[in-house]
């Protein structure tokens, strides 16, 4: 019986690995996404990105005149799965560097991987401690929250609102935003007088905003991806709320206007700058690109490209950059990937180095201002 | 119980030795997954299986498991042999407490308070950051290792949880054959009965729960030492769910019926991927038809298939004789 299963298990084992036969004088670059599972959202425009930026880098003829084959894997957000795919991309699939996962829970999974078999994996996720401390094979194209943050503090430093009130989600992206709103807080003379969280299903944050409202505070911060900032919105407005609320960029989508309706007029948030693309001055160094993958995407996949596909699209640009300068060996990609500077991407200007692996400042960020459903850049 | 026996070796051998046929494939690796797997749903099976008591939550003692391992080790610089033994025997001890009120209880309400046990701990897991570093999870857990060999790479790791798991497999045979073993059939078949005959059934259940636990909680530790990171939503209501199910399909109430579940239920989704998009509406299917054609679950289903046109092929004789 058990022998039957082996055997069974070996005859898959050859098909599926002659039906990988390699495809000689290809570059393979492997990519972990959730296109499926609860991180969907994040997953599934990284994966049409990489797909978009691949096809159109092999159209051009490929990077040094070799084609580029991206061998893509769904994790489900698991991160058991983005362990067994990842080693699957290295030891079956021959892949010279990994992009993604898209969680951070994933990459934290997946590194001792990578860096066990030395291969240069730049991941999708936004969490800081993937590149805090830098691991030798590990970079990422998320903007850490602290950035986020920070571009909010010192909006509100400029503002002079110094008393706040924090409303957090439970769960990996509220928990570190949370983390960083506490951390920095003394930086910018900010007092953070409540300090509150909401679970992510919720469906009414009534009590939490009343007793923000009966506090001090001269503003609100909450930190969350939708649907819950757009109940708080919406709670906020039933209220007749009237501190400024201040947004995570984890809901500058269009999604969270159409959940918030008219409630989100007014609200501001730091976001990348995806959705202000057309709206940037002619002499932001970003703009080219953000125009390239915003209408690129568009063409497509009609639809709006968003800061989740700009992840997949600036790893996929920053592996090609490398590759270009040094050679398609794992080695020779980290390290050009270490020596890349001034790459002006989708979610920032670019500066890596031996020190810092995640490579942005808080200027990858805008402060934007929702205005008649849609998005202006704050001033 | 010679026969028993033999069974015992066959399978162990043919474990010890299918990393020949998978080296250097990420399969390996996938099968480590598949051993920790099994762990878990043997030692849900001596609960559902043998005793006929459901649980629902038997994810939150495999997490503890792992949360008490990794948190001894990276927070408090335990050594990670001690504290896999530390984290199962206290699970189990938490178990046998809790198990007091909420055994008492049978049917539906028995599925009830399990699932409100396994959504309690996933809670705490989620909530208490400062300890468990909640949902972003806890990463930097120390690999185990044995003097200067690091249990690191796949291969490693394959003999050190199919080991943990043979053992769990051998401590389930002898258990079943036991006069505990008689006893918890007995209170499967008829609780009354089996307590009129004498069986403390509800010190019985109670311990069996604990032991359940306290072998969850080592595959948990042996989980967060191989992966090095764990995070909550690995323990949650749907892994519940899914060694639920790897004992069902594999067959309750014996031993290499889970164990095939597991190893089942862990490889399908793998080989699916050819099939794409679809893979999952697949493994719905897939698990439809063996729920209906094989009742018994793969352990007894098989040789059934096997059987059955022999059977009919000896009706047919039989009758053409006549």
């Amino acid at each position: 019986m058990k022998t039957l299963l082996m055997i069974g298990c070996s005859v898959c084992l050859l098909v599926c690995s002659s039906t990988l036969a390699l495809a000689a004088g290809t570059i393979k670059i492997g990519a972990l996404f959730s296109v499926t599972g609860p991180p969907a959202f994040l997953g599934e425009p990284e994966r049409n990105t990489a797909k978009m930026v691949v096809d159109g880098i092999n159209r051009a003829g490929g990077i040094r005149g070799q084609k580029v084959e991206l061998i893509a894997y769904d994790t489900v957000g698991d991160p058991t799965k983005a362990v067994q795919m990842a080693t699957r991309l290295i030891k079956d699939d021959h892949v010279v560097a990994i992009i993604g996962p898209s969680t951070t829970g994933e990459t934290m999974a997946v590194i001792p991987v990578v860096e066990r078999a030395h291969v240069p994996l730049i991941s999708c996720a936004a969490g800081s401690k993937i590149t805090d401390p830098v691991k030798h094979y590990v970079f990422k194209t998320a903007q850490n929250d602290g950035l986020a943050v920070a571009k909010i503090y010192d909006y509100l430093q400029r503002h002079r609102q110094q008393r706040v009130a924090i409303l957090t989600v439970s769960d990996g992206f509220g928990a570190s935003g949370r983390e960083q709103l506490k951390a920095l807080a003394p930086r910018y003379g900010i007092r953070l007088v409540v300090d509150d969280t909401y679970g992510p299903k919720d469906t009414d944050m009534t009590s939490q905003l009343t007793r923000i409202r009966a506090s001090q505070a001269q503003a609100l911060i909450v930190w969350g991806t939708n649907p819950g900032p757009a109940v708080i919105a919406r709670n906020a407005r039933q209220l007749g709320f009237r501190l400024p609320i201040y947004m995570s960029h984890g809901v500058s989508s269009k999604k969270f206007i159409a959940l918030a309706g008219s409630a989100a007029e007014g609200l501001k948030l730091p976001s990348g700058k995806v959705i202000v693309a057309d709206a940037l001055p002619k002499k932001d160094p970003q703009k080219n690109a953000l125009l390239a993958f915003v209408k690129g995407y568009q063409h497509q996949y009609r639809q709006e490209g968003d800061h989740f596909g700009g992840h997949a699209w600036d790893a996929v640009m920053l592996l090609k950059g490398a590759i270009e300068r040094g050679g398609a060996t794992p080695a020779a990609i980290r390290d050009a990937l270490e020596r890349t500077r001034n790459f002006h991407g989708i979610g920032g200007t670019f500066n890596y180095s031996a020190a810092d692996h995640a490579g942005l400042t808080k200027d990858a960020f805008i402060m934007v201002e929702v205005r008649n459903r849609g998005w202006v850049i704050a001033n | 119980m010679r026969r028993g026996l033999l069974n015992y070796l066959l399978v162990a051998v043919c474990i010890l030795l299918a990393p020949l046929f998978f080296s250097g494939s990420y399969l390996l690796n996938v099968l480590v997954f598949a051993g920790i797997n099994t762990m878990l749903a043997v030692a849900l099976n001596l609960l559902v299986g043998y005793a006929g008591q459901i649980s629902l939550g038997h994810a939150a003692f495999f997490g503890l498991g792992a949360y008490l391992s990794g948190v001894l080790t990276t927070t408090y610089g335990w050594d990670p042999w001690l504290t896999m033994p530390v984290a199962a025997l206290s699970v189990g001890i938490l178990a046998f407490i809790v198990g007091f009120p909420i055994l008492k209880l049978k049917g539906h309400y028995l599925a009830m308070a399990t699932l409100g046990l396994g959504i309690i701990v996933y809670i705490v897991f989620n909530e208490w950051v400062d300890v468990t570093g909640g949902p972003s999870g806890l990463s930097g857990i120390p690999n185990l290792h044995l003097g200067t060999l690091v249990f690191d790479g796949d291969r490693r790791n394959y003999y050190l949880v199919w080991s943990c798991a043979l053992c769990c497999m051998l401590l389930s045979c002898n258990l079943a054959n036991s006069r505990l073993g008689r006893a918890f059939r007995a209170i499967h078949d008829a609780e009354v009965a089996a307590r009129v005959l004498g069986v403390n059934a509800r010190l019985l259940k109670v311990q069996v729960f604990a032991l359940s636990a306290a072998v969850c909680a080592l595959a948990g530790s042996l989980y967060a030492h191989v992966m090095t990171f764990i995070e909550p939503a690995t323990f949650g209501f749907n892994t519940s769910v899914e060694l639920l199910t790897m004992v069902v399909i594999g067959g309750l109430g014996s031993t290499y019926g889970p164990f095939l579940g597991a190893l089942l239920l862990t490889l399908l989704p793998e080989f699916l991927r050819v099939m794409r998009d679809y893979d999952i509406v697949f493994y719905g299917g897939m698990l439809m038809v063996m729920t209906i054609f094989l009742p018994g679950g793969l352990v007894r289903g098989i040789p059934g298939l096997w059987h059955k046109p022999l059977a009919l092929r000896r009706a047919k004789g039989d009758a053409a004789d006549a």
